[in-house]
C-alpha cells in the first residue's frame, strides 16, 4: 500500500508531467482555451493512460524486448481509437472542440513514456497507481491554464453550459489574448517561472 | 494553382505548426538551442511529413474508405509513420552516410512527434486532394522548420542576456514564442 501511495503522488507535484517533466504540452497548450475542453481532454488522457498502462503492465513478460515500441504504440493507439469513438457517440460537441487533438493522444509523448519507463518494468497495481497520479498531474495543470485563459480571455467563467460568474470590469474588456494560441505560451511561462521562484524545481 | 500557393503559405505562416496549431513542441523547446540542430531538425521533419502525406493519402482513400474502416486512421497512420522512419533512416545510412551523421540522431524521435501525425490528420480533415495534401505538408515543414531557426537564433542569444532569475532557461523560451507568435499573427492578413 505504501509503495502505492507513493507511485500515486509522485506524478501530482514532484514530477508532473507538464510543468516539471515539460512532456505531452501539444495538448495542453492547444486544447486550454476553455474549462470544458481542458475537463474532456484531462479525462481522455487519463482514461487512455490507465489502461495502457495497465494492458502494458499485464503484457509486459511477454512482449519480446526489441519489439517492445510498437507494440506499445499499436496498444495506445487502439485505446485512442476507442476513446474518440466513444466521445463521438456520446459527447459529440466535446469530441468536435477537441478536433484532432483526442486521436493526436497516441503521440503524447507522457504515455509512450510511462509505458516504457514505469508499466513495462512494474507490476499492475504499482502501474495503475502510476497512471492515476500522472492523470491527476496532467489533469491540474491543463485546468489550471485554461482557468487562467478563460478568465482573463473571456473575464467570466463557464463550466458545461452554466455560467459561474463574470470578473467586475473584465467581463466587458476582457484580455483577448489570452485566447489566442501566445495567450497559452504567456500562461505556462509565467506559471514556470512563478513555480520556480516558490522554489520548485521545473525544466530541464 | 494560386489555391496550391495559397496552402503553401497557409500552412507555412497562417497556421503554422508550432505557434498556431502547437504540435511538434517536444522538438521546439528541445532542439532549438543550437542553430546547427534547428536546421537539422527542420529538414528531417519536412522530409518526413512529405513522405508521410505521400503515402497515408492513397491509404486512406483507397483502402479505408472503400471498405468503411476510416475509423482505424489513427492506428494505422501511425504504424505507417513509424515504419517510414526507419525505412527513410536504413536508406540515409546506406547512401548518404554525411546526411546521415547530420540527422541520423533526430530520426527516431520524429516517430513520436505530433506535427507529422498532425499534417496526415490536417489532409484528410481539410478533404485536401493529392497534390495539395503534398504542397501542405511542404508548407508545414517549411514553417517548421523556419520557426525553428528563428526559434535557435533568439536562444543562442538568449543564453547570454540576463532576464529575472526564475525565468531563466525555459520560462523565458515560452514568453519568446509567446512574442514569435504575435509576430506571425500579423500573416493572418495575406491569406484570407
Amino acid at each position: 500500500m505504501h509503495s502505492f501511495t507513493k507511485n500515486f503522488l509522485k506524478g501530482i507535484i514532484r514530477s508532473n508531467p507538464t510543468f516539471i517533466l515539460l512532456l505531452g504540452l501539444c495538448p495542453t497548450l492547444a486544447v486550454s482555451t476553455s474549462l470544458d475542453n481542458a475537463v474532456g481532454m484531462a479525462a481522455a488522457f487519463t482514461s487512455v493512460l490507465l489502461a495502457s498502462n495497465i494492458i502494458i503492465s499485464l503484457i509486459r513478460n511477454y512482449v519480446p524486448i526489441r519489439v517492445r515500441i510498437p507494440v506499445f504504440i499499436v496498444i495506445i493507439a487502439t485505446l485512442v481509437t476507442i476513446v474518440d469513438l466513444i466521445l463521438q457517440g456520446f459527447i459529440p460537441a466535446l469530441s468536435k472542440s477537441l478536433g484532432m487533438y483526442i486521436p493526436l493522444i497516441v503521440v503524447n509523448c507522457i504515455i509512450l513514456g510511462r509505458a516504457e519507463a514505469f508499466a513495462s518494468k512494474d507490476n499492475t497495481t504499482n502501474s495503475i497507481a502510476d497512471a492515476l497520479g500522472m492523470g491527476v498531474g496532467f489533469a491540474w495543470a491543463i485546468v489550471l491554464i485554461s482557468l487562467i485563459r478563460q478568465l482573463l480571455g473571456t473575464g467570466a467563467l463557464d463550466l458545461f453550459g452554466h455560467h459561474l460568474f463574470t470578473v467586475p470590469g473584465l467581463g466587458d474588456n476582457p484580455v483577448t489574448i489570452f485566447l489566442l494560441p501566445m495567450g497559452a505560451f504567456f500562461a505556462i511561462g509565467v506559471l514556470l517561472a512563478l513555480f520556480r521562484w516558490m522554489g520548485v524545481s521545473t525544466g530541464e | 494553382m494560386s489555391n496550391l500557393i495559397a496552402i503553401f503559405f497557409g500552412m507555412a505562416l497562417v497556421n503554422n505548426m508550432v505557434l498556431v496549431k502547437f504540435l511538434g513542441l517536444c522538438p521546439f523547446f528541445g532542439v532549438s538551442k543550437k542553430l546547427k540542430s534547428a536546421l537539422s531538425m527542420g529538414i528531417a521533419v519536412l522530409l518526413v511529413m512529405v513522405v508521410a502525406s505521400v503515402v497515408t493519402w492513397p491509404i486512406f482513400h483507397f483502402l479505408l474508405v472503400p471498405y468503411n474502416v476510416e475509423f482505424m486512421r489513427t492506428v494505422i497512420f501511425i504504424l505507417v509513420i513509424a515504419s517510414l522512419v526507419q525505412i527513410i533512416e536504413m536508406t540515409i545510412k546506406r547512401t548518404n552516410l554525411t546526411l546521415y551523421n547530420a540527422l541520423g540522431i533526430y530520426l527516431p524521435l520524429i516517430t513520436t512527434n505530433c506535427a507529422v501525425l498532425g499534417i496526415t490528420f490536417i489532409n484528410i480533415d481539410q478533404a485536401y486532394t493529392f497534390p495539395e495534401s503534398i504542397i501542405a505538408a511542404l508548407g508545414a515543414g517549411a514553417g517548421f522548420t523556419l520557426v525553428l531557426i528563428i526559434m535557435s537564433g533568439i536562444r543562442e542569444r538568449l543564453d547570454m542576456a540576463d532576464p529575472p532569475l526564475a525565468f531563466k532557461g525555459t520560462p523565458i523560451a515560452f514568453i519568446t514564442a509567446m512574442l514569435l507568435g504575435l509576430c506571425f499573427l500579423a500573416f493572418g492578413g495575406i491569406i484570407g
